[in-house]
């Protein structure tokens, strides 16, 4: 929307539409998020299917093959030793995993991890935005000084120390990002429940004698359902950088199971002579995380146009 | 704007004892520090020594008090002595300080510096190549995670180049020599940050470069120079200077990381360290620094939007 009145301004423009049939296809690709979404399918199929598609286990190692070159880079490695039979399309770690099925199998690690921890963070976030603003007053107070209190905890650093405590494992990593992804919505629901309930249809179902419950869940959640998938979707990305970056510093994931930020980690003792090691895993990330930030932003110009000012 | 300043001291307050007391809770919880020591029941251990060791540590004591004795100490300006090496928490924190701080400006310099004038070029030459560049820069730097940005940048320049080194400070060496240490984890912290500067400028300015007053100046002839950057970019800055504070504040977090890689001697690898040795009064002591810092930033950040839009004003 926003180009289409961008062009018009500069004119011109209107007349390479009728003229250039070629761009239609060009015009599409930018006006839906084709590739991110493309990016994003492949990574659930691949999370979903990953003992199928993964050529290799995920702990499988070859050991006359250790820190192998990716076949496509340096087919000539292979061709000097045959007594390697696979051909690694990313190459293998220290230990002659595949890195390729690794990261295939730490989809479904960072996957799930991002999905059911950002899925209660956004429960309890919009439940907290929800009554702040439809209550108010002292509950409202409580409500946003929590928030306020809780996103100015440095909480990397509260994280660490949890998973250094308790013990790394997926569930306290799950909790750890629930517990980051529950208040950055929280204010953006409650501004928009604080001018949804002063509207008439919310007054008339309050004379109807509707309860506050039924108020909210019935009346006030559709209404800021659009804002909820846009804060969601804007959020995942984080979510899953701070999954590798935990990972990264030792306290996320425990190591055999691999997720792309232990992965990168890993792959850092390497770097010499085995740079591929780090960077396919990495690679994945800033592929996964840009689709996000891309569908996040187009959703957010589709749905809700007010929250621009967040970012 | 006093009530707005002693409310928010007040809940600073509160935010600050929740941070200390999660830290302070959760580091007891890992196991007894005395282990750091001794092992009850160990070779060679007395029990005596074991009881002597708690007593001087303050141990034995429930953990209310050990907190509240903490918490006295704090406001004295005591922190308390690290285990490891038994010297005051504050003079070590003093040490790691200088690097962290050194790091952030750089880093925060820039982001400025790269990310405010791309944003304004990405706006200005709305659909050209600066466009696509300025976006594109802002895409990959939100994207990107930053220990990986550190990891390339060493394996690109570091081991394969060899043009800069991969890390550490040389404190003892003049300038000259250590601007080249600061290069890498400069980008590394720095990119994201410089990203949501051209987000930020660039949206800004679309806005302000559409509003009436432009149009003015522009029916009066003024050049599109003057126009952009004294008209234009006076209004577009707001965002961005508000912003900054926030992104300070965001430096102490992406510290822990970016000084991990590069081992860089700041407080966000002595962070690290001290949770993975239980050192827990560096570590509370760390943490607290970190909140207040945090804490300040954000209501700077609050009264920046006065200072800096009078339009706004606080309730």
């Amino acid at each position: 929307m926003q180009d289409a009145l961008g062009t018009a301004r500069t004119g011109g423009t209107w007349t390479r539409f009728k003229a250039q049939p070629l761009s239609n296809t060009w015009l599409f690709i930018r006006r839906w998020p084709i590739i991110p979404i493309a990016i994003l399918v492949l990574l659930v199929l691949t999370a979903a299917f990953a003992p199928w598609i993964a050529p290799h286990g995920e702990q499988q190692s070859d050991l006359r093959a250790t820190r192998a070159p990716p076949s496509f880079l340096n087919p000539e490695w292979y061709a000097e030793r045959p007594n390697v039979e696979n051909r690694y399309l990313f190459g293998t770690d220290h230990v002659g995993r595949d890195i390729l099925s690794r990261m295939i199998y730490g989809a479904r690690i960072s996957l799930m991890v991002a999905t059911i921890s950002l899925a209660g963070g956004i429960i309890v976030g919009s439940a907290v935005g929800l009554a702040a603003g439809y209550y108010g007053g002292l509950i409202d107070e409580i409500a946003m000084r929590a928030v306020d209190a809780w996103l100015a905890l440095p909480f990397l650093m509260i994280a660490l120390i949890v998973a250094v405590t308790i013990g790394q494992s997926l569930t306290t990593v799950m909790g750890l990002l629930a517990l980051i992804a529950w208040s950055g919505g929280v204010r953006n629901v409650r501004a928009e429940v604080l001018s949804l309930r002063e509207r008439d249809y919310v007054l008339v179902a309050r004379i109807a004698g509707a309860s506050s419950l039924r108020i909210m869940i019935r009346h006030l959640v559709p209404g800021v359902f659009n804002t909820i998938v846009v804060l969601a979707t804007l959020r995942v990305g984080g979510l899953i950088l701070a999954e590798a970056s935990l990972s990264f510093l030792g306290a996320g994931i425990p190591l055999p199971t691999p997720t792309w930020g232990n992965m990168v980690s890993e792959g850092r003792s390497f770097l010499n002579d085995a740079w591929w090691i780090a960077f396919f895993p990495g690679l994945a990330i800033f592929l996964v995380v840009m689709s996000l930030n891309f569908l996040g932003d187009w959703l957010r110009d589709r749905l809700d146009p007010r929250l621009r000012q967040l970012n | 704007m006093r009530q707005f300043l002693i409310r928010r001291f007040f809940f600073s307050i509160v935010t600050l004892i929740t941070a200390t007391l999660v830290v302070f809770t959760l580091s007891r919880l890992s196991g007894d520090p005395l282990l750091l020591y001794a092992k009850p029941g160990g070779y060679g251990v007395l029990p005596a020594q074991v009881e002597a060791l708690e007593q001087k540590l303050g141990l034995d004591k429930p953990l209310v008090f050990q907190y509240f004795i903490w918490l006295g100490q704090v406001v004295r300006g005591d922190l308390g002595n690290t285990l490891l090496s038994e010297s005051p928490v504050t003079s070590v924190i003093g040490d790691k300080l200088g690097p962290t701080i050194k790091l952030g400006l750089a880093a925060w310099v820039f982001a400025v510096v790269l990310g405010v004038p791309l944003g304004v070029f990405s706006a200005v030459k709305r659909g050209t190549f600066l466009d696509y560049l300025g976006r594109g820069f802002a895409l990959f730097g939100q994207a990107l995670p930053v220990f990986w940005i550190g990891i390339m940048a060493i394996l690109i320049f570091a081991v394969n180049l060899e043009w800069l080194p991969s890390g550490t400070l040389p404190s003892h060496e003049p300038l000259s020599v250590q601007w080249k240490h600061f290069v890498l984890p400069t980008i590394a912290l720095g990119w994201l940050p410089a990203a949501v500067y051209v987000r930020l400028t660039r949206s800004a300015m679309l806005e302000v470069l559409d509003s009436e007053f432009v149009k003015l100046a522009r029916a009066k002839g003024v050049r599109g120079q003057t126009i952009i950057w004294k008209h234009a970019l006076r209004n577009a800055l707001i965002p961005p200077i508000t912003v900054s504070a926030l992104v300070m504040a965001s430096f102490l977090e992406g510290s822990v990381v970016v000084e991990s890689v590069f081992s860089w001697p700041g407080l966000g690898r002595q962070a690290v360290e001290s949770i993975f040795n239980n050192d827990f009064p560096l570590l509370t002591g760390i943490v607290l620094l970190f909140a207040v810092l945090y804490v300040v930033m954000n209501i700077i950040a609050d009264l920046l939007y006065v200072v800096v839009d009078p339009r706004i004003r606080l309730n």
